[in-house]
């Protein structure tokens, strides 16, 4: 399954490199070219083409294998991409939170201590893209490819020491605060409502029996106390 | 050039609860009033409606009613010699920005302070001796005493629609109430909400340790109710959805469905949204304001409004930061220890553990804003000798939920993988097999703790950040330790399946992630003029004219969420101003 990306990133490469217009044509090369690709499967609705507003081949490569290591197809749920993570994250990014809504950004830029925040020249879309470039230049040094290339376990170990700190971006936006993001971003796209592109047909919620929007307990409180409540999830757009 | 309007008696900064209260009081008393609130109008209808308000992302992650970093924000470091920089982006602590202020998303706990705080110098140098209080801990009694506030207390949990059990009426000691309470005239106006399991397993497992357990008093209304103004409630429905919610069912009391409506329907009143206060003015003899300039944040029109008053009610933060940019009182200075504006910044500090019961069923997402069963045995108790531990204050303990929505909300066992299958097995097992036990602990006041313009950075209107210099002191270390001992013992004697337990924190404070929305002085109420930038009615020393209510007045930080004596304190001011200021214009205390 993690051969859908790959597959797909060269196919869009190809199609970039093999059209008359410059590079920054991609995206709507991308959604025009997507028909033509694998068509994902997926449990209930299916799941819509993997499209991307801010993205582009290689990073979409990255975030894809990403989602798909974090949350793979399993008794859980389906795998990352089908929920629609990394369409979520493209989203985010393409919008004004990956802008830097709410995000102070004068300078003077310092680097400051960790008790101070997050205090990066960079919106979190800035972030991706040179993060993402920093991830990829040391997965080809340390494994010879690029982090969408390289096995499970060398992802896993990738990941890991991306977490712990061991992984350095040389000149590069510090590897920590770039790993907290993509988590957190891994994490709100598995469990934010389904209007902002992820947590397709409800998955995240109905893994842990969250009911959604639908919260009128004045009487369930004593009714379930101790007790399973057990409903089909219900999302704003399911109401609208 | 600033566009001058024409001159109203009061001039209100910031439209939450304070500025909605004394709105209120003050225009049905017959004064020309006009509201300046640098946010927009939200309303149930339009803004906090199903389904569209039920959206974590939207509002808990993305801070959708909070202050918007863009425009103004303040530097932080940890000490002195540490160089500042802007919070970037809020974590923290999350001021609201809208009409009603931060009362719009809170989770509505609602506590009297008592002299524990007011008179905390005298008491602890009484009972403990002098030495007892560290040389840099800045504590002073607030010359205020709760017999005077006790009315204002009441009046608030009425009009704000406090569900609660008395635990003291009159000197009664009353069963299932909070018996370390102070004395109050009557009962809450509402009953208690109704408990989840996780109060009721805390109950159990405090009442078998010997403690006193007790529903907390909360603004979230536990049945339909019409406050004696005629505000209508609805009650708490239990939604899952309350801290940084505006509330759908209309059951929080928030001031923009109570006190700022009725300033609305009278003709005496003005409320002006997106205006933006840059200063408050003075006169050639400095001791007296004028007015305020404003900017529209609209189209960045500036004007500006004289008034024979103004009263500063925004966010605690923007209280003081208004007074050193507008070089009123003299700015505190930690190395000569001369001066008052900034001085005596207190934050709260917290712990929690994580309990795990195979088998049970918590259904977190099913909880109001105050679903919190609390012991006080360790802070109102006076009994309780501080003197074993060695520190000044105290802490309270609960079992609660609130807000535990997934994007945030997912406990699982230490040890337990971040990513992969073996992490979505043990976050789909425990989402609803867990509860937590927190609590919330006092930070006394510090020589190093203050806040005063920052020498680098500016906001969007040009103007210096406030600059913040906090950071937990021994004496919070110690309760922090003593209050994860208390927690990890009741939770072990629950037996749960795993344990996450408590930990005392050991780190400086950081900026992230968040902590809680109760910063607390900067210009202090007081006896004094040469320690207190406003006296007992909260009236500026320097200008009479001036007066501002908030956490911003009190001297140190308790336990407690600060919302109960913040709105007390502003119908105990809007009192002082109708029955003494308004005969009378000057000094309601002489220096």
């Amino acid at each position: 399954m993690k051969n859908d990306g790959i597959d797909r990133r060269k196919f869009l490469k190809s199609a970039v490199a093999g059209g008359a217009a410059a590079a920054t044509v991609s995206l709507p090369r991308a959604a025009e070219a997507q028909p033509a690709g694998p068509a994902p499967a997926s449990q209930g609705s299916p799941a819509p083409a993997n499209t991307y507003a801010y993205l582009n081949p290689d990073e979409a490569a990255f975030v894809e294998a990403l989602v798909d290591h974090m949350v793979p197809a399993d008794q859980y749920t389906p795998r990352g991409t089908e929920l629609g993570l990394n369409t979520y994250i493209d989203r985010a990014l393409a919008g004004g939170w990956g802008k830097g809504d709410r995000l102070y950004m004068q300078g003077p830029w310092k680097q400051g201590a960790p008790s101070q925040g997050y205090q990066l020249p960079l919106t979190p879309a800035e972030l991706y893209r040179t993060g993402i470039a920093a991830a990829n230049a040391f997965c080809v040094k340390t494994y010879g490819k690029s982090f969408d290339k390289i096995s499970e376990s060398q992802r896993e170990e990738f990941l890991l020491g991306l977490r712990a700190g061991k992984v350095v971006f040389e000149n590069g936006p510090p590897a920590r605060v770039f790993f907290a993001t993509l988590y957190q971003n891994v994490m709100e796209g598995m469990f934010a409502d389904p209007i902002y592109g992820g947590n397709r047909n409800k998955a995240g919620w109905k893994m842990i029996g969250f009911p959604g929007v639908v919260a009128v307990h004045y009487q369930n409180v004593e009714k379930y106390r101790d007790k399973k409540y057990s409903v089909d999830p219900i999302s704003i757009s399911d109401m609208s | 050039m600033a566009t001058k309007m024409k001159e109203v008696d009061v001039v209100i900064v910031g439209l939450g609860w304070t500025g909605g209260i004394l709105a209120k009081e003050l225009s049905a008393a017959g004064l020309k009033v006009v509201a300046l609130e640098r946010g927009g109008q939200r309303s149930t209808e339009a803004d906090f409606s199903v389904p569209a308000v039920r959206d974590e992302l939207r509002y808990v992650v993305r801070h959708d009613l909070m202050m918007n970093t863009q425009k103004d924000t303040i530097t932080i470091r940890n000490n002195v010699s540490q160089e500042a920089l802007p919070m970037r982006r809020l974590g923290s602590f999350l001021p609201g920005d809208v009409v009603g202020g931060s009362g719009v998303h809170w989770s509505g706990h609602t506590w009297r302070w008592t002299d524990m705080e007011f008179k905390v110098r005298s008491l602890y140098e009484e009972r403990y001796g002098k030495k007892s209080i560290p040389e840099d801990m800045t504590i002073q009694d607030w010359g205020i005493s709760y017999g005077e506030l006790e009315p204002y207390y009441d009046k608030f949990e009425y009009t704000a629609a406090v569900s609660g059990k008395a635990g003291n009426i009159r000197g009664k000691i009353l069963p299932g109430g909070n018996p370390f309470e102070a004395p109050r005239a009557r009962d809450y106006p509402l009953p208690p909400l109704t408990p989840v399991l996780a109060q009721e397993m805390f109950k159990a497992a405090a009442l078998n340790s010997g403690y006193h357990p007790f529903p907390r008093p909360s603004a979230n209304a536990s049945r339909a109710y019409t406050n004696p103004d005629g505000s209508r409630f609805g009650a708490c429905q239990y939604c899952g959805h309350c801290q940084r919610f505006g509330c759908e069912a209309n059951a929080k009391g928030s001031a923009h469905i109570t006190v700022i409506p009725i300033a609305m329907r009278s003709p005496n009143f003005e409320l002006r949204t997106h205006a933006w206060v840059t200063k408050v003015l003075k006169d050639s003899s400095g001791k007296r304001v004028t007015g305020v300039t404003y900017t529209n944040v609209l189209n960045g029109e500036e004007f500006e409004q004289p008034a024979a008053m103004v009263l500063l009610t925004a966010y605690a933060i923007n209280n003081v930061h208004l007074m050193l940019l507008s070089g009123i009182g003299q700015p505190y200075d930690p190395a000569s220890q001369k001066g008052v504006i900034g001085k005596n910044y207190c934050y709260q500090t917290g712990a929690s553990a994580t309990l795990f019961f195979e088998g049970r069923h918590f259904n977190p997402f099913m909880n109001a804003g105050g679903s919190s069963t609390t012991i006080d045995d360790f802070n109102a108790n006076w009994n309780f000798d501080r003197g074993k531990q060695g520190y000044v204050g105290g802490f309270i303990v609960a079992g609660a939920f609130n807000t535990a929505l997934p994007i945030g909300y997912r406990p699982v066992p230490g040890g337990t993988p971040p990513w992969g299958t073996a992490w979505k097995a043990a976050t789909a097992k425990w989402y609803d097999t867990a509860m937590q036990i927190n609590m919330s602990g006092s930070v006394m006041a510090n020589r190093y703790n203050y806040y005063d313009l920052d020498p680098t950075y500016r906001n969007a209107f040009g103007l210096p950040m406030m600059r913040m210099t906090f950071d937990y002191k021994e004496n919070e270390h110690k309760i922090g330790r003593h209050a994860a001992q208390v927690i990890n013992d009741i939770a072990k004697s629950m037996n749960p399946t795993r344990l996450n337990p408590a930990v005392a924190r050991t780190e400086p404070w950081t900026v992230v992630p968040y902590q809680s929305t109760h910063n607390t002085g900067g210009t202090m109420m007081g006896t004094n003029p040469k320690t207190s930038a406003l006296n007992k009615y909260l009236q500026s020393w320097d200008c009479h004219n001036l007066f501002s209510v908030g956490a911003n007045v009190f001297p140190h930080n308790a336990v407690y969420n600060p919302t109960g004596p913040v709105g007390a304190l502003a119908y105990w001011t809007a009192d002082a101003i109708k029955n003494r200021y308004m005969k009378n214009p000057g000094p309601l205390v002489s220096a």
